[in-house]
């Protein structure tokens, strides 16, 4: 017999562009979906995850080609065509969407790579599917273990505690600079996407509120409503950098937005409490005179690079060795998934063995039903006694790791010895 | 006796800042809790050294050249670790033990015979004028140290080149806040200083200020600090401003207590 095959869906920030993201990403909440999930019957178990970054379904299924499809059809089908669900979602079978979800909540994949939001995000999808009774034997096991892994990850690398980015440097900057982040306020000048991936970080790291201000302003809405921020428009900028501590600016603009004079002004009136700018357009948006004032501090991207490349050797060791812990633990999870499928005959073969074993004692003891009560229940001990005992080999030769010979091809052997496939009646597949 | 304890001090210092200074550039944790004990330790035989040394003169021990070093040492141990239970500051400890080991040895190699205390010392005065004025000092200079730090720290920053210090120093909001604490202790410690010392001129002398130049001194250090106090609370000076100021103030310090001694004569030129 052979189990449901583990199926993951999705998309992400790395295969699909941010426009297409939006449209797909459920906004309602996790109810709703979870429940339309629940109406389609080649569904066994399901659970669902949508952050900004992400959006991902993984269930468990007989029929993985028809699933997909039905999948697909009932969450992201009015969003997107057939044609762009074909290109941007991915999709990932058994092992693949093992590593895959092990991947995420380890945090490699995702924007920041080492941020530890997306584990809480997916404990708290987790608790969503768990609230509608969605996830079942298999994906209670694999979530569990993927929590696991990620603590592993986090406590065994070294992964979340270096600049592993442009904006975790700039995170870094920012903590030598103002010592703690809480309490402190964010400006997003352009509400691009290194902008979105920069202020997901400062999120991350606590800070106050978030401000964005972009030229057409239904986008700083959209992108503020991601961080509980707020929008304001291009034209209020200065009188933001009264209020605010970091200023992130990444508009398209081909002229300086702010010059060294405008901030100077700025720095009197607040009475020199430091600003740190950080400009990651292309070309510039900032004056690199500001960079002189008192308590001003001005890093455009190429500083950040210089920055990140300091830091990456180390980051590239940390992250193979994260790769190695998950490699580790998804071969761990695949052998207890081996192991499940050996699980029906076992219980298949224990119950054989002991309708067999009652059935004799019956003809010699008299019926069990008729007995009483002391006398009935020391026989069934004695019937589990010897059934164990019986059973026995062939359990520790499914269950014992045997190199040459295949899980498949034990249980074979186990249900031809024991004619278990013909004894029951029941026709398997196997 | 005194003696004794003294010696012992410096030595337990010497190790204490080895301590330090290894944690500072290999960023052991242990090293660090080693490192403070061990500071701790010194600064309880430093304690009991000044106490012992009190009773064998009769008077409070901050009279000769040697004992004004020592109980600047004493003092600003005394201020670090005030600090140190209010605030964490990354690595202050190796800037402040480097500091107190080179007091200690600079009041090591001054002579430690015990003066008879002149008549017009033989005050009450003694005690509040000399122990209110190095106490500031000590704060003081632990704004001097804090200033380095932030000078150091933001060079790094602003050049985008990071070196030795960056990983190792404090956050610049910490070293300001330092120096901000430092400096709103310090100088009223100081103006109390410099009125409690004019008191006693006009008991001892007859006259508040006599412009020697220990007091020309003290006063244009006054001066100094005042500037950056009253900027910081007025204009809202931080930063590179006020730690350069206070690295100015500080180095008036040193001057009035060795210069204005050494260089030039004065009334004070009996006391250190």
């Amino acid at each position: 017999m052979s189990r449901d095959a583990i199926v993951l869906l999705g998309v992400n920030h790395k295969t699909t562009p941010l426009a297409v993201r939006e449209k797909l990403a459920l906004a309602a909440g996790y109810e709703e979906p979870l429940r339309a999930l629940g109406q389609l019957e080649d569904l066994r178990e399901y659970y669902l995850l949508s952050t900004c970054n992400r959006v991902e379904v993984l269930f468990t299924c007989r029929d993985v080609e028809r699933a997909r499809d039905r999948v697909l059809e009932l969450l992201f089908g009015q969003a997107i065509t057939k044609a762009e669900a074909e290109q941007y979602v991915y999709r990932y079978v058994n092992a693949e969407a093992v590593e895959h979800l092990f991947l995420v909540a380890a945090s490699l994949d995702s924007m920041i790579v080492g941020e530890a939001q997306i584990l809480g995000q997916l404990k708290e999808a987790y608790r969503h599917a768990t609230k509608v009774g969605s996830s079942g034997f298999i994906l209670n096991k694999l979530l569990h273990k993927s929590f696991s892994v990620a603590k592993r990850v986090r406590t065994e690398t070294r992964i979340g505690a270096h600049a592993v980015s442009i904006s975790y440097a700039a995170v870094e900057l920012g903590r030598k600079i103002f010592g703690a982040l809480a309490g402190k306020k964010v400006l997003l000048v352009g509400a691009g996407e290194m902008a979105e991936l920069a202020a997901e970080h400062l999120v991350a790291q606590g800070v106050a509120e978030v401000v964005v201000a972009n030229r057409t302003l239904q986008r700083a809405v959209n992108l503020a409503r991601c961080y509980n921020g707020r929008a304001v428009s291009l034209e209020e900028l200065l009188d933001q950098l009264r209020q605010v501590d970091i200023i992130i600016s990444s508009t398209g603009s081909p002229d300086l937005i702010l010059r060294k004079e405008d901030v100077r002004s700025v720095m009197r009136e607040r009475r020199n409490r430091p600003l740190f700018f950080i400009d990651i357009a292309v070309p510039r948006d900032l004056d690199p005179g500001i960079n002189d004032l008192d308590n001003v501090f001005l890093y455009d991207i190429d500083d950040l690079h210089n920055v990140v490349e300091m830091n990456k050797s180390e980051r590239d060791r940390e992250a193979v060795k994260a790769q190695r812990i998950i490699a580790e633990e998804k071969l761990k999870f695949g052998k207890w998934l081996a192991n499940m499928e050996s699980t029906p005959t076992i219980v298949q073969l224990r119950a054989v063995v002991e309708a067999q074993i009652r059935a004799e004692v019956e003809k010699t003891m008299g019926r069990f039903d008729g007995m009483d009560e002391q006398r009935r229940q020391g026989l069934e001990r004695m019937v589990a006694a010897i059934t164990g005992k019986v059973v026995f080999p062939a359990l520790h030769y499914l269950k014992t790791d045997n190199h040459c010979i295949g899980m498949p091809e034990r249980i074979k052997t186990v249900r031809e010895l024991y004619l278990l496939d013909t004894t029951t009646g029941e026709q398997e597949e196997s | 006796m005194s003696f004794l304890l003294f010696q012992s001090s410096v030595v337990v210092y010497l190790l204490a800042t080895a301590a330090y200074l290894v944690f500072f550039l290999t960023q052991k944790n242990t090293l660090r809790r080693t490192g403070r004990a061990i500071f701790l330790v010194a600064f309880l035989l430093h304690t009991a050294n000044l106490i012992a040394r009190a009773f064998e003169a009769g008077h409070t021990p901050i009279t000769s050249h040697h004992e004004t070093v020592s109980f600047f040492a004493w003092s600003l141990g005394c201020c670090y670790l005030s600090f140190r239970w209010r605030y964490v500051v990354k690595n202050l400890g190796a800037f402040v033990s480097l500091l107190v080991f080179g007091l200690m040895l600079i009041a090591a190699f001054s002579s430690r015979t015990m003066l008879p205390l002149p008549p017009a010392l033989q005050s009450w005065w003694l005690p509040v004028h000399a122990s209110t004025s190095l106490f500031a000092d000590g704060f003081l200079a632990l704004s001097c140290i804090g200033s380095i730090m932030y000078l150091l720290q933001e060079r790094e920053i602003k050049k985008k080149r990071f070196g030795l210090f960056y990983s190792r120093l404090p956050s610049l909001e910490t070293l300001d806040k330092l120096n901000h604490h430092c400096l709103s202790v310090g100088f009223p410690l100081f103006t109390l200083g410099l009125i409690t010392g004019s008191l006693w001129a006009k008991q001892a002398w007859g006259a508040y200020w006599q412009w020697d130049p220990k007091e020309t001194w003290s006063l244009i250090t006054w001066f100094l600090y005042a500037a950056a106090v009253h900027q910081r609370f007025t204009v809202g000076w931080r930063g590179r401003r006020v730690a350069i100021l206070s690295i100015v103030g500080f180095l008036s310090v040193l001057f009035t207590l060795w210069g204005a001694s050494f260089l030039l004569e004065g009334v004070h030129t009996y006391v250190a």
